[in-house]
């Protein structure tokens, strides 16, 4: 079976991003940018069924700006066979890329789909989900473990209080979590092989979905800073000061 | 104008958790309404209608609602959503789960881990590991919004005297089926609610030195358990005491951070506490940056000694 993965490219994780002085939103000019953390989690999974046999061929999809194609080109070096980029300059909404991906879904019929649990710059934590429930798919999210027989997944999610595990009938979504697997590097190798793999180009009108925002961002502003906190000599005094001063204890 | 809160509970006992939300849920205006799904859920049900500035309760009994699966609950919220203009999740792992199913089948965009309520229709919510606040507004006519339970404070849990109304349940999915649950069994306070919370790292080296340092200072305290995500996937404490970004969110009067550097990732999800106690033996490590006391020591000296002192 064909396994779909979507990749986001973000803000590298080890970034501080700044807020604009304007307050539009957060300064990503000259950023260094990067593939999703969950989402190379995400590729890697899907690598590894493929190397279990159980996947046959891999499809990479990004939706966003041109410079996706660095991030569909990682994932073609970790080991995903082809790649799709949905591109737009329009500002998209887990909504959108849902509808996106539903109308890949279609297209390609993949019988296991693999996304991130959150992508770590609008910290949203939405679009798997939202595919699922467009395409009527069951999902299991916050992956930790996947196996996969005989047309069902079987998977262990991270819940509050634990672990779950469920059984899920193939096609479905599966969303990952930062433990399910330690996703490999690229070999320089790999790089040069995966800039001779099929990279397909549409445009969201190509499949007939509409991108427009559905929610309005009216302003970014800083977080409230914290006032300046003093250091303490030695252990006494952390006492006193939780004791007396802030009367936490 | 009414909400729909959708319970968090596990059949018996309403979780905390929706206390918050319905808070929330108040503050955007109008009536509030709670949503209990589960089997054998009455209970739940009679104990979701004392909570304070709820008006109804409805209750649905069906086998395949008793593990929350997101299929079942999100197809019962949908039957519903039309009487309703926000339909609000705490954002657990659960709400977080269940929530965008709802929107994406009602066609409207969903606003998630809502810190803040400024009207109906326009919300804050921290982006970028908190880096950054948006303040958004919602196009839609029925808003699905997922709650941060750390920004607004706990409904009374009594007080309330709602009438339970049944509803009948839709038919449970097929393609989802649950089947085991791996609970950790837990004396200590939750960790999202608990009043104190000490926290570890990957300073602490090993499960052994992580359970042999930090458990008695927990006692001592009465606190639950954290840890950074470096503690969490070397093995030294279960995945579910970890705060972050990533992890769980938290607000407690007092934060100890014990051999913890203090990645954005995880002061994304602790920088809301009352009161921050950072011990760490490297002067430079950012966790002081946001510390309101900071001790330069050995965790494996200091934290025995702080043990003896309280």
């Amino acid at each position: 079976m064909k396994a779909l993965v979507a990749v986001k490219r973000v803000v590298d994780y080890n970034v501080k991003v700044r807020v604009k002085s304007d307050q539009t939103g957060v300064d990503i000019a000259n950023v260094k940018m990067s593939m999703n953390p969950f989402d190379e989690i995400a590729v890697e999974e899907a690598v590894r069924l493929k190397e279990k046999g159980i996947v046959t061929e891999i499809i990479a999809v990004s939706c966003g700006v041109t410079q996706c194609q660095e991030t569909l080109r990682t994932a073609m070096a970790i080991g995903a066979d082809r790649a799709i980029l949905v591109e737009t300059s329009e500002e998209l909404q887990p909504l959108a890329v849902a509808k996106l991906l539903k109308a890949l879904f279609d297209k390609e019929q993949p019988g296991l789909v693999f996304l991130g649990k959150q992508a770590i710059d609008d910290d949203c934590n939405q679009t798997g989900q939202m595919l699922a429930a467009l395409a009527d798919l069951p999902q299991a999210t916050f992956a930790n473990k996947v196996e996969v027989v005989d047309g069902k997944a079987s998977v262990t999610r991270e819940v509050d209080g634990g672990l779950e595990t469920l059984s899920i009938t193939l096609p479905a979504v599966i969303t990952t979590d930062l433990r399910l697997n330690e996703p490999r590097y690229v070999t320089l190798p790999n790089i040069m092989k995966a800039k001779k793999k099929q990279l397909d180009i549409f445009k969201p009108e190509d499949l007939g979905v509409d991108v427009t925002p559905r929610i309005k961002t009216l302003k970014v502003t800083e977080p409230a800073k914290r006032s300046a906190g003093i250091m303490v000599p030695d252990v006494a005094t952390l006492v006193d000061k939780l004791k007396n001063v802030s009367k936490v204890i | 104008m009414t909400s729909l809160v959708i319970a968090e509970h596990d059949n018996a006992t309403i979780k905390a958790a929706t206390l918050n939300t319905v808070t929330a849920a108040v503050k955007c205006g109008g009536d509030v309404h709670v949503l209990v799904a589960g089997a054998n859920a009455s209970a739940a049900a009679a104990q979701a209608a004392q909570i304070a500035g709820v008006s109804k309760v409805l209750h649905v009994e069906g086998e395949g609602f008793a593990h929350g699966l997101a299929e079942n609950v999100a197809a019962q919220v949908l039957a519903l959503a039309s009487a309703y203009s926000h339909i609000v999740f705490p954002a657990t792992a659960s709400g977080k789960n269940i929530a965008p199913r709802v929107a994406a089948k009602l066609d409207v965009a969903q606003i998630s881990d809502v810190t803040q309520v400024d009207s109906a229709d326009t919300f804050e919510r921290p982006i970028y590991a908190g880096n950054a606040i948006a303040i958004v507004q919602s196009l839609d006519v029925i808003k699905v919004l997922t709650v941060r339970t750390t920004g607004f404070d706990p409904a009374a849990a009594t007080g309330g005297s709602a009438t339970v109304e049944s509803v009948t349940a839709v038919p449970a999915n097929d393609k989802a089926v649950f089947v085991k649950a791996e609970i950790a069994k837990n004396d200590r306070p939750e960790l999202t609610s608990a009043k104190i919370i000490v926290s570890g790292g990957r300073a602490l080296a090993s499960a052994e030195k992580f359970n042999e340092v930090m458990t008695p200072l927990a006692d001592k305290l009465g606190a639950a358990m954290g840890a950074s995500r470096a503690a969490v996937d070397a093995g030294y404490a279960p995945n579910d005491w970890q705060v972050g970004q990533t992890g769980k969110i938290v607000a407690p009067q007092l934060y100890i951070a014990c051999g913890i550097s203090g990645a954005i990732q995880h002061l994304a999800g602790m920088k809301d506490s009352k009161v921050i106690v950072a011990i760490n033996k490297d002067a430079e490590a950012p966790i002081f940056s946001v510390a309101d006391y900071g001790l330069e020591a050995d965790l494996f000296v200091a934290v025995p000694e702080l043990v003896a002192a309280l």
